[in-house]
């Protein structure tokens, strides 16, 4: 009886007038419902490669509109934790959440870029055999599906938005260059404009700084600064001089989860994160 | 001022030789049929049937190492299995013209044709079914081809295996299929394959008009794919394919669904190949399951690389070279062949990485720095 009255209810339930089948229901498109001020929520992420414990119930908040730093040694879970958000692996549990409605975990990784998550890697990684301007093309925000690619054409205002963009990079004048012919520094910035030109809502930056010159560091730590606000920058980070530039709140990643979550001055006397890097004799001391 | 730049930068493709070449291939065309059909055969300058015949199966093979190129040189992904697709038109077109055959065949059978007497069938297949009607051949011409490559390339892509693992099972599934077409009971002439042909839409398969014509066609379809395909490759999804092609995650988290891109240009690759394989068939008067064969599809990919990957020109011009030198070769050194195949790939490898078509940019560049260190001096 009670198996009847289950199945009669199920089928109550999806034939509910006031609710809409999931594979009918419209996408969010792009839509990212921020209400409660958070942008992103991972709860208690947990993911291990053989044994090792990459992430360990790990839980981020992540306001809209901040610039967050993580921090943390080799190994502490940053780059995976990134990994994770963009699609690339999955947890083997836990939740990622952009805004309160999309679920990252159950979309892959083109989905998640054309919800407006940009990613930026630790090596750069531009397609070398193509120009800077054909670089900035592929990454400008459009319907990237096959048949629309195929016949789209470059608009006079998607023009201009990367002729903007390539002011900003200061790669003007070689943006006819083919992008492998470009230095290590350069690389970095046409990295950071194919995030730019896509319009991104958050931005996730792997080592932004790794192999610049000190003026062209201060110059990214400017161009991050500006960025946020109107959206939601992400930047791991080695450089502590670099963190402590841009930082407004610092998350410290040790061994797969947060160890400690403040301003740099914070960060910096904590007792947890101070145990971490110095060892325990210099608490004591 | 923006937009002029990008102009430049669009003509500065390497699509600038496309026109000139198309216009090359059809008047070479032209004047071999002219020379063949209003010659006397005791001009200097006849081109034989044979010769025509000779020449339309190199354009077939260059279309063959087209649709390779498109796959291999600009989406990276090494099919070493696309002489099955091109075996597949091929069946396709056979099939139409064993059924032209009718009564004319040894066994005077009204509709079967002579090898399924032979096994003493006593109705057609279903799948031979239709195969009289030549639109309906044509059809599945494109169709079969077409939906192996889609089913094929949307688990293998969709499962991302790629690199060598991907090439391996090409080289398997043109295997299998070999070994399924030298079945007698798979309905397709076991070994012997479908030959005996007699006429193509009412035109005698012998006569000089009819192979002068299928070779006009053939070309005719060479330039039609290639400035086709020119345009694909130059378009924003042909730069989507570079991009696979060189950092395929990276255009993943650009937004751009890979493996779909990957898909429908393996389906285009497959369809350009069973074409080309529908065009051969009716020219060399055969197609048997040796057309399936691994090796044959290696032997494209060596086209291609010689004339140089990547460009599509390139790899019409290394079809032409290679298959010209092995009708050559052959002749003279039957059992040499392979040798001479293998070594030439390997020469090409070690030293022409970016094959003729590369050799002749460096050369180029090579001149103009000359001239300009002349012009300085």
């Amino acid at each position: 009886m009670n198996a009847i009255d289950q199945s009669l209810q199920s089928l109550r339930d999806t034939f509910r007038r006031d609710l809409v089948w999931p594979f009918l229901a419209p996408e969010h498109a792009a839509k990212v419902d921020v209400s409660n001020q958070m942008i992103l929520y991972v709860e208690g992420l947990n993911l291990s490669f053989d044994g090792f414990k990459a992430l360990n119930d790990l839980n981020l908040y992540v306001k809209d509109g901040e610039l967050r730093c993580l921090i943390g040694a080799n190994g502490a879970g940053k780059t995976t934790l990134m990994d994770v958000i963009t699609g690339k692996s999955k947890p083997d549990s836990g939740s990622v959440f952009f805004g309160q409605t999309h679920n990252l975990l159950s979309k892959d990784e083109a989905d998640i870029a054309q919800l407006g998550i940009g990613r930026k890697f630790q090596k750069p990684t531009v397609f070398e055999e193509q120009s800077v301007f054909d670089n900035l093309e592929l990454s400008l925000k459009t319907d990237k599906r096959v048949i629309q690619t195929l016949f789209s054409r470059l608009s006079p205002s998607e023009i201009d938005r990367i002729d903007e963009v390539l002011k900003i990079i200061g790669l003007n004048d070689q943006r006819f260059m083919k992008a492998g012919a470009l230095s290590h520094g350069q690389k970095q910035w046409l990295e950071i404009g194919m995030l730019l030109v896509s319009d991104p809502r958050l931005l996730l930056i792997d080592e932004p700084v790794a192999g610049m010159t000190a003026q062209e560091t201060e110059r990214t730590a400017e161009l991050l600064t500006s960025l946020a606000g109107e959206r939601t920058v992400i930047v791991v980070e080695h450089d502590m001089e670099f963190v402590r530039s841009i930082a407004r709140t610092v998350t410290v990643l040790h061994q797969g989860s947060v160890l400690a979550e403040g301003t740099m001055d914070q960060i910096q006397n904590n007792k947890d994160v101070i145990e971490v890097y110095l060892g325990e004799e210099a608490v004591e001391a | 001022m923006s937009k002029l730049l990008h102009w430049f930068s669009a003509g500065r493709t390497s699509g600038k030789y496309t026109l000139p070449f198309v216009i090359l291939l059809l008047g070479i065309t032209l004047l071999a049929s002219a020379a063949n059909l209003l010659l006397p055969e005791s001009s200097a300058l006849h081109v034989s049937t044979y010769s025509i015949t000779l020449l339309g199966k190199y354009l077939c093979y260059a279309m063959l190492a087209l649709a390779v190129d498109i796959i291999w040189g600009y989406c990276g992904i090494l099919s070493l299995g696309h002489g099955a697709f091109f075996a597949l038109g091929g069946y396709a077109m056979g099939m139409y013209l064993m059924r032209q055959i009718g009564d004319r065949g040894v066994y005077g059978h009204p509709t079967l044709p002579d090898f399924m007497v032979f096994l003493d069938w006593q109705e057609l297949p279903w799948f031979w079914l239709g195969m009289d009607q030549f639109w309906f051949a044509m059809i599945m011409a494109v169709l079969v081809p077409g939906l192996l490559a889609f089913v094929f390339g949307w688990l293998a892509f969709r499962s991302r295996v790629t690199g060598v693992y991907l090439s391996i099972m090409t080289q398997a599934l043109t295997y299998a299929l070999l070994l399924a077409f030298f079945r007698n009971e798979m309905g397709f002439g076991g070994n012997n394959g479908l030959t005996d042909f007699k006429e193509i839409l009412g035109f005698d398969l012998q006569s000089d008009a009819t192979r002068v014509s299928l070779f006009i066609i053939t070309a005719l379809l060479l330039a039609l794919v290639l400035l086709v395909s020119q345009r694909i490759l130059s378009s924003r999804l042909g730069k989507v394919t570079l991009a696979v092609r060189d950092a395929e995650a990276r255009t993943r988290f650009i937004g751009y669904r890979t493996e779909r891109y990957k898909v429908w240009l393996f389906v285009y690759s497959a369809v350009i190949a069973g074409v080309a394989g529908a065009l051969y068939v009716p020219q060399v008067g055969i197609i048997n399951p040796g057309e399936f064969s691994p090796i044959n599809s290696i032997e494209i990919v060596i086209w291609v690389a010689v004339g140089g990957r990547g460009t599509l020109i390139g790899a019409i011009i290394g079809a032409l070279l290679v298959n010209y030198a092995k009708t050559r070769f052959t002749a003279i050194m039957p059992d040499g062949w392979l040798f001479a195949l293998g070594a030439l790939f390997v020469l090409v490898t070690l030293f022409l990485p970016k094959g003729l078509i590369g050799l002749y940019g460096q050369l180029k560049s090579k001149r103009q720095t000359l001239s300009t260190q002349e012009a300085s001096s």
